[in-house]
């Protein structure tokens, strides 16, 4: 227990962006927004009257609440392996390229091995709130393995959250067995409504005894995908779209995607950047077909925000990720070590011990919102982004030549918005930094002004000033949205003054691949 | 009378041991093998071969030329 305190570093919290947006909702004047950017003056668009019961669920839901990623934590278990469809950005010969690592087998668990270790992680991490069956292949083509765990996880774990991912072309024929489980969240990977886009992205689909090619494939499952969908929100169960950003094939084509799951119920939005490293073997990898840069993505789900909550914290993980979002510790509980741990289910102490972690979020909000309140006369139309190095909990507490990824979030008078991470191999491998090091991090900062830290060296400091980043020390352990705000302030009265020149930024790299910590 | 896995191509993603109408498709410690003495190719359930259809390799299963082809019952 001792060692999960540290890991986590308890001493802060924060509020969900739906509680921000809830507390827009129903207060006067203005409060930062996460999911709903544009809504934060008092607008009740999106999802910022989500009724209780709603925000129950995903109050804790590290995937659904960008700042609850913080401090809950998700498992995914490995159970379903098969797949109904091919999709051009996935090469099953290794693994599935979208939600696991590629290259790295995941080991496939049975249910019952499966059951096992969610026991065991929930007994060791008590904010563990959700399991997760997101494949490596179709959770829904699988639906004896991944009801049969959940079934078994619910037996003695009932505080568990269970959340399943497909590509929706089963799921018309499940709903009754999702509501049925009381699985509280589906996410469905819906790339196209418009077939003719869809004949790029999927050579074909396994449907009805039989295998369909082209477009005729692809109307098939769109169909089924948005049937799905529709009976699901009908049912009361939460449904977040996920979709692949594919330039040159469907970048724009996701506005009306984006339109047409709104419509529908889906309650959430997460647009993905394709992965396509041409070492993975997937067709678009060796068409060299790129993945979208950091703007390109923003402005994407920039453009799509007005229409319903986006989600830009996803790191697209590991079908058998353990733990925090952005800290994978799948390697503490590989089935060896599970079949061999001592496992006591004290629901009493988990729920302790998040009921701590939820006071602390209330007290993080509130500093927020006294940081915000200063803000209240400046009139600058300056939008400046600033990158975070934390571990978590909410806080600053990262050192930069530790940190595995930066969060970046946008700052403006109106707030601080969290708009997504950036991952970045270690500054400071084994002790002593490396010189070559710096430039990837440059690279996937270069759109920041500035990035706040525990702690950084002299010359990687140096470098980053080189190309126009400030490091900033001054807010070590502090609470990150309350520190983006009071640097902001510092930057506009230092450019009032004239001391420093506010100039814009460029774009800047997305790293490829799921995130694995090392 | 069957068809067979490429034991070198297969992936054990398991999607084509479901499919089998006959059940001739097993997994052992993740090897995937279809019993030739169940395989029908199909004949009389499906028009394709079921695993054939749904696998996601390319050539990995394949008939077994070392067995006379199934023809209708
Ligand atoms: S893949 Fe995305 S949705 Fe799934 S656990 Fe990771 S962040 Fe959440
Ligand atoms: S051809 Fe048909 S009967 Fe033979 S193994 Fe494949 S699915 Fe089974
Ligand atoms: S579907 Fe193909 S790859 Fe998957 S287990 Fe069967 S033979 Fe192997």
């Amino acid at each position: 227990m001792s060692k999960l305190l540290q890991l986590h570093d308890f001493g802060a919290s924060s509020a969900t962006s739906f509680e921000a947006l809830r507390s827009s909702a129903t207060q006067t004047g203005c409060s930062t927004t996460g999911g709903n950017g544009k809504s934060g003056c008092g607008s009740a668009a999106g999802q910022g009257d989500l009724p209780p019961e709603i925000w129950e669920k995903v109050k804790n839901h590290p995937c659904y609440s960008e700042q609850a990623h913080h401090h809950f934590a998700r498992m995914h278990v490995a159970v379903a392996p098969a797949c109904n469809i091919q999709c051009n950005y996935c090469n099953r010969k290794y693994d599935c390229a979208n939600e696991s690592r590629p290259g790295v087998v995941s080991e496939k668990l049975s249910p019952e091995q499966a059951a096992r270790k969610v026991i065991a992680v929930a007994s060791t991490i008590p904010q563990m709130t959700v399991l997760g069956i997101a494949g490596p292949g179709d959770a829904l083509a699988n639906p004896a393995k991944t009801f049969k765990t959940f079934e078994l996880v619910t037996a003695t774990a009932p505080d568990i959250k269970l959340c399943l991912s497909t590509n929706g072309l089963m799921l018309p024929d499940y709903v009754e067995q999702i509501v049925a489980m009381n699985v509280d969240h589906v996410t469905i990977t819906i790339n196209m409504i418009d077939p003719e886009i869809g004949a790029q992205i999927y050579p074909w689909i396994f449907y009805n005894h039989r295998r369909y090619t082209g477009v005729e494939a692809s109307k098939i499952l769109s169909e089924r995908q948005l049937l799905g969908l529709e009976m699901l929100t009908a049912r009361g169960i939460l449904v977040k779209v996920n979709s692949v950003m594919i330039p040159g094939i469907n970048d724009r084509h996701l506005i009306e995607v984006n339109k047409a799951v709104k419509s529908r119920g889906a309650f959430l939005h997460n647009i993905m950047p394709l992965i396509s490293e041409p070492e993975h073997g997937t067709v678009f990898g060796l068409e060299g077909r790129r993945g979208p840069s950091a703007q390109e993505l923003k402005a994407l789900q920039d453009d799509c925000e007005g229409e319903m909550n986006m989600m830009r914290h996803c790191r697209q993980c590991r079908a058998d990720a353990v733990g925090l979002l952005g800290e994978d510790r799948s390697a503490e509980f590989t089935t060896d070590k599970v079949m061999e741990m001592e496992v006591e289910y004290d629901l009493a102490a988990r729920q302790a011990y998040q009921a701590k972690v939820e006071a602390e979020r209330d007290a993080i909000a509130a500093a927020r919102q006294r940081e915000l309140a200063t803000l209240a006369d400046e009139t600058a139309t300056i939008k400046i982004q600033v990158a975070i190095a934390t571990k978590g909990g909410g806080v600053i507490n990262e050192h930069f030549g530790h940190a595995h990824e930066f969060q970046i979030y946008e700052v403006s008078t109106a707030g601080a918005k969290f708009i997504g991470h950036r991952r970045v191999d270690l500054y400071c491998e084994g002790g002593y930094a490396s010189e070559t090091g710096i430039e990837p991090i440059l690279k996937a900062l270069n759109d920041c002004t500035a990035v706040l830290v525990a702690k950084i060296g002299l010359c990687p400091k140096d470098s980053l000033a080189g190309a126009g980043i400030e490091a900033v020390e001054d807010y070590a352990f502090e609470y990150i949205e309350q520190s983006v705000i009071a640097y902001f302030k510092n930057y506009l009265e230092r450019v009032g003054k004239s001391e420093i020149s506010h100039v814009a930024r460029g774009d800047a790299d997305i790293r490829q691949g799921a995130f694995v910590a090392s | 009378m069957a068809y067979k896995i490429v034991a070198s191509q297969c992936t054990s993603c398991s999607a084509c041991e479901p499919e089998c109408p006959n059940v001739a498709i097993t997994e052992k410690r993740g090897v995937f093998m279809i019993d030739p003495s169940k395989c029908t190719e199909c004949i009389g359930h499906f028009d394709v071969p079921q695993c054939v259809a749904v696998c996601p390799v390319h050539g990995t299963c394949v008939i077994d030329n070392s067995v006379p082809r199934a023809s209708a019952a």
